[in-house]
């Protein structure tokens, strides 16, 4: 028992040393394997994403949500717009064509409130700015929700308004996506590099 | 334009405001070959900048020059993947 242990005593050093060595190699290798896919992961990563709520339906509303959204697919980003409210009329293929331009309680306007509340000034401030958006060169609606579309953008309408509003489904543009809530919109916000409401 | 590269395609989007300048131009760079370069022509004084971050934060794409003479802006953009 005695010369045993001292066979061991003596051989523990080495076979420890021994040990720690491919120890090391493995941790070494380890950490090799690690780093990466840790670059692939990086890599992965780099696709943005942007998820948009658009809550408002008048003419003037309905332009930054889809600007962003076309121009963001343009970068090549993944872009989810959930519409929800009035943000849904975007969407309904008689109605966007058709979205006004609210003119009382609107500081840009020139004309006091008083006057600005007389049948048919949402009329006239609509035909105005679209006048301005032809001149300029702006797109319409229409064209950026199908730029939207082709680009891949995810255009959601939210179910619960559409019951609300007693829409139907096919009321919508072909590709829009429906049968969404509240909850698809968070998950998307939380993957999402960036979030807006509009 | 210098001529260390041969313009392949030209884009018109005089006459067009933001973001056509730079959803047109993603598209027609869609269209062509890796090497290939796309010449844009507009007319949007902000598509000078936004050509230049479009191209900065693009994956694939390489802004060679921008020009601006006459109220013309013009673009030169190589696919280079």
């Amino acid at each position: 028992m005695s010369t045993d242990n001292q066979t061991t005593s003596v051989d523990e050093p080495d076979a420890e040393s021994e040990f720690d060595a491919a120890e090391l190699q493995a941790l070494r290798e380890r950490v090799e394997e690690l780093e990466e896919s840790l670059a692939e992961a990086d890599a992965g990563d780099d696709q943005k994403k942007m998820t948009i709520v658009a809550t408002q339906g008048s003419f003037d509303m309905a332009y930054p949500p889809l600007i962003l959204a076309s121009t963001a697919a343009a970068f090549g980003w993944e872009v989810v717009v959930f519409h929800t409210f009035w943000g849904l009329d975007i969407l309904h293929e008689e109605k966007s064509t058709n979205l006004k331009l609210s003119a009382v309680g609107n500081p840009n306007m020139p004309v006091p409130n008083a006057v600005a509340a007389l049948p048919g000034m949402d009329t006239m401030a609509t035909k105005m700015m679209q006048k301005k958006i032809d001149e300029n060169g702006t797109a319409t609606i229409e064209e950026l929700i199908d730029l939207s579309l082709e680009s891949g953008v995810d255009l959601q309408a939210c179910q619960m308004t559409i019951e609300l509003m007693d829409y139907d489904e096919d009321d919508f543009y072909d590709g829009v996506t429906t049968g969404v809530g509240a909850a698809t919109a968070l998950q998307h916000m939380a993957d999402s590099d960036i979030q807006l409401l509009v | 334009m210098s001529s260390e590269y041969t313009v392949t395609e030209t884009l018109d989007v005089k006459g067009q405001s933001c973001p056509m300048p730079i959803v047109k131009t993603k598209q027609a760079i869609d269209d062509l070959e890796a090497g290939d370069v796309l010449e844009v022509i507009a007319t949007d004084s902000g598509s000078m900048s936004d050509i230049q971050g479009w191209a900065d934060g693009t994956d694939g794409v390489e802004l060679l020059e921008q020009e601006e003479a006459d109220d013309r802006y013009t673009h030169y953009v190589k696919k280079t993947e």
